[in-house]
């Protein structure tokens, strides 16, 4: 009878450790998050209050102010930027979107594989390397300008396109194309007239990701155009300014006045990556739920974090 | 009249002969050209490396392999050496991974397991967002705001209660190295805690409604199935942090001091590899600091595609054995 004693349902001493364990545990946990989310409320905080004051419509139309001068603005480093980062993605664009589509529409799995280990693995160089690759390349032979700077941003946004479009071709059901091919189809019309078309979603949320990333990259427009006139510049032939650098540059000044200067150009900066990563983001909701049906993909998506792998 | 139009149907030709002629084009054109563009990545790659080893090669034949274990970087007389930025990049680099790696973890676990519905996905979304915030922008708050608030609050507190510890004595700046830790694991967490967050999603919910219908609690159902089921995926996770740390130039040369020394006081000025390069980019003159500064690069490229690469692989077996699991 002893032997079947009815085991006790209060809680013995051990219990209370583990569930004091447990909760000190999870509160761990939340504190942890609580400090990523504080710390992202002081950085935009910080920016807000530093860069709205500088904020107004002289510093869009003006151009940076001459050594010691007061006031300026920052119209030729948003021109610049500007076609820094639309050359850099009417480059990658196209070839992420072919280097995607080769992967999963004609190449066999193996050299799929290899292509899209050679794709992560360059998203993976630092960006300053790849700054100095453009330069050893173009640079060194002939002068600074926006095409060069652009290129070396194209190299960083073509993983990120190739990758997310990519993330979005293989989720377009076989029956589509089993369908179109089966009306006669050929295998070039259905990829260009059915598949493209259902994946524009993705395509374009690849892309406003890498234009938020590329737009806020300083390392590659270091080497490659850095050295420029105090102008209004829309010419690619000539270097050009651009706001990463400028913040960049000013930073290191001890000028008060240009620190305020850097804060604005940050909260510009700053305003524009978060709107495009948001945009982006509810994009990619979007198509994934088009193409899906709101069932949650069996293998795990590291595009998430893919799209901010390197540093610079 | 039926039966006779039947007849005067043309027999079906063979379907090779009706494909039209540019339909044939277009399919190898299509290839061909998407092919052109892969290889192009590829090619990429290899250019990268070439290139970068090429450009060091000047540097490479006069300093040798102890470039890596001399400390000297004086333009003046042309002599370089790199040991002091592969000290910094080492020594940064792993202080964000030690920091940032359990912080990564533990907010990746919040989200999976312990966060309500709605708190979930907002707080998940703030994490990325803090990880789209340009470097730049990291590094001008790391300058005006974080260091002073190192200098004044910070390095103080840490010297008198860590002071009999070497990592945390002497003078206080508003710059040096612990500033460049604390930018560095700011960029560590949002990235490995994004992989932890899909890696966590992927574990079966039968697993984890088997432990707790067993009686443990949340967090030993965590360490006793949750953690052990992604393991290879939490180190892939960590190494890609690490490698973020490594290659990450700008918002490191903003905070760290740029001084061509190594001290084992975080308190100190120092420099890193990537943060190096960044920071000569106007200075450099003659070939050979040109070259040296390129070695620099190559090095870097090395350890950071090594890092890459062997996360990759992780990621890829841990996928593998998922795919063979299910």
């Amino acid at each position: 009878m002893s032997s079947l004693a009815e085991p006790s349902l209060r809680p013995t001493g051990s219990v209370r450790r583990r569930k004091r364990v447990n909760r000190a545990m999870e509160g761990l946990a939340t504190l942890a998050s609580a400090l990523a989310v504080a710390v992202l409320g002081i950085v935009i905080v910080s920016v807000f209050l530093k860069g709205l004051p500088a904020l107004g419509w002289d510093f869009f139309t003006k151009n940076q102010a001459l050594f010691g001068e007061a006031g300026g603005g920052i119209a030729n480093a948003l021109a610049g930027s500007l076609v820094l980062v639309a050359l850099a993605t009417a480059m990658a664009l196209p070839v992420g979107v072919l280097v995607a589509i080769y992967a999963t529409e004609f190449a066999s799995p193996r050299v799929a594989r290899v292509v899209r280990l050679a794709l992560d693995v360059l998203n993976g160089v630092p960006s300053i390397v790849i700054g100095i690759f453009v330069y050893a390349l173009l640079v060194v032979s002939h002068r600074q300008n926006a095409f060069f700077g652009s290129c070396a941003l194209a190299i960083i946004m073509l993983p990120l396109v190739s990758r997310s479009t990519q993330e979005v071709l293989v989720l377009v059901p076989q029956s589509l194309r089993e369908a179109s091919q089966a009306l006669g189809v050929s295998k070039w019309r259905t990829v260009l007239r059915v598949v493209l078309p259902t994946t524009m979603g993705g395509i374009l949320t690849g892309t406003t990701l890498a234009v938020a990333r590329a737009a806020g990259e300083t390392a590659p427009i270091l080497f490659t155009s850095s050295i420029f006139l105090n102008q209004v510049i829309w010419d690619p032939r000539h270097p050009v300014d651009s706001i990463p650098f400028t913040i960049y540059f000013y930073s290191e000044s001890p000028d008060p006045n240009l620190h305020r200067q850097a804060w604005a150009a940050a909260f510009v900066l700053i305003m524009f990556v978060l709107v495009t990563s948001l945009a982006a983001r509810y994009l990619l909701h979007r198509s994934r739920r088009k193409l899906t049906g709101g069932a949650r993909p069996r293998r795990p998506s590291f595009l998430r974090a893919f799209a901010f792998l390197r540093g610079g | 009249m039926e039966a006779s139009s039947a007849r005067q149907e043309p027999a079906l030709r063979p379907l090779k002969s009706r494909r039209r002629p540019l339909d044939r084009i277009g399919d190898a054109g299509l290839h061909g050209l998407t092919a052109l563009a892969a290889a192009g990545a590829v090619a990429l790659i290899v250019a990268i490396t070439y290139k970068v080893f090429d450009g060091a090669w000047p540097a490479i034949r006069h300093f040798g392999i102890s470039f890596l274990w001399h400390e000297v970087w004086d333009p003046n007389r042309d002599v370089f050496g790199g040991l002091n930025f592969i000290y910094g990049t080492a020594l940064t680099s792993f202080v964000a991974v030690l920091v940032g790696g359990p912080l990564a973890i533990a907010i990746a676990l919040y989200l999976t397991e312990l966060a309500p519905r709605g708190v979930r996905g907002v707080v998940g979304s703030l994490v990325d967002m803090l990880a789209a915030v340009p470097s730049v922008v990291i590094g001008l708050w790391g300058i005006l705001v974080l260091g002073p608030f190192v200098q004044n609050d910070l390095e103080p507190l840490l010297g008198s209660v860590l002071g009999w510890t070497p990592f945390f004595r002497g003078a206080h700046h508003t710059g040096g190295l612990l500033p460049a830790m604390i930018v560095l694991t700011i960029m560590v967490v949002p990235i490995t805690s994004a992989v932890c967050r899909e890696l966590f999603l992927t574990v079966p919910p039968e697993l984890k409604e088997g432990a707790v219908g067993l009686g443990l609690t949340r967090w030993e159902m965590i360490r006793g199935v949750v953690i052990p089921y992604t393991r290879g995926g939490i180190v892939a996770a960590v190494l890609l942090g690490l490698g973020r740390a490594l290659g990450e130039a700008i918002a490191v040369t903003q905070v760290i001091g740029n001084a061509n020394a190594h001290h084992i006081s975080f308190f100190e000025f120092g420099d890193t590899l990537a943060s190096r390069i960044a920071n000569q980019y106007q200075g450099a003159l003659t070939h050979l600091t040109v070259s040296s500064l390129v070695y620099l690069a190559a090095i870097l490229l090395v350890v950071s595609l090594v890092v890459n690469v062997s996360a990759q692989w992780i990621v890829s077996r841990f996928d593998v054995m998922k795919a063979g699991a299910r």
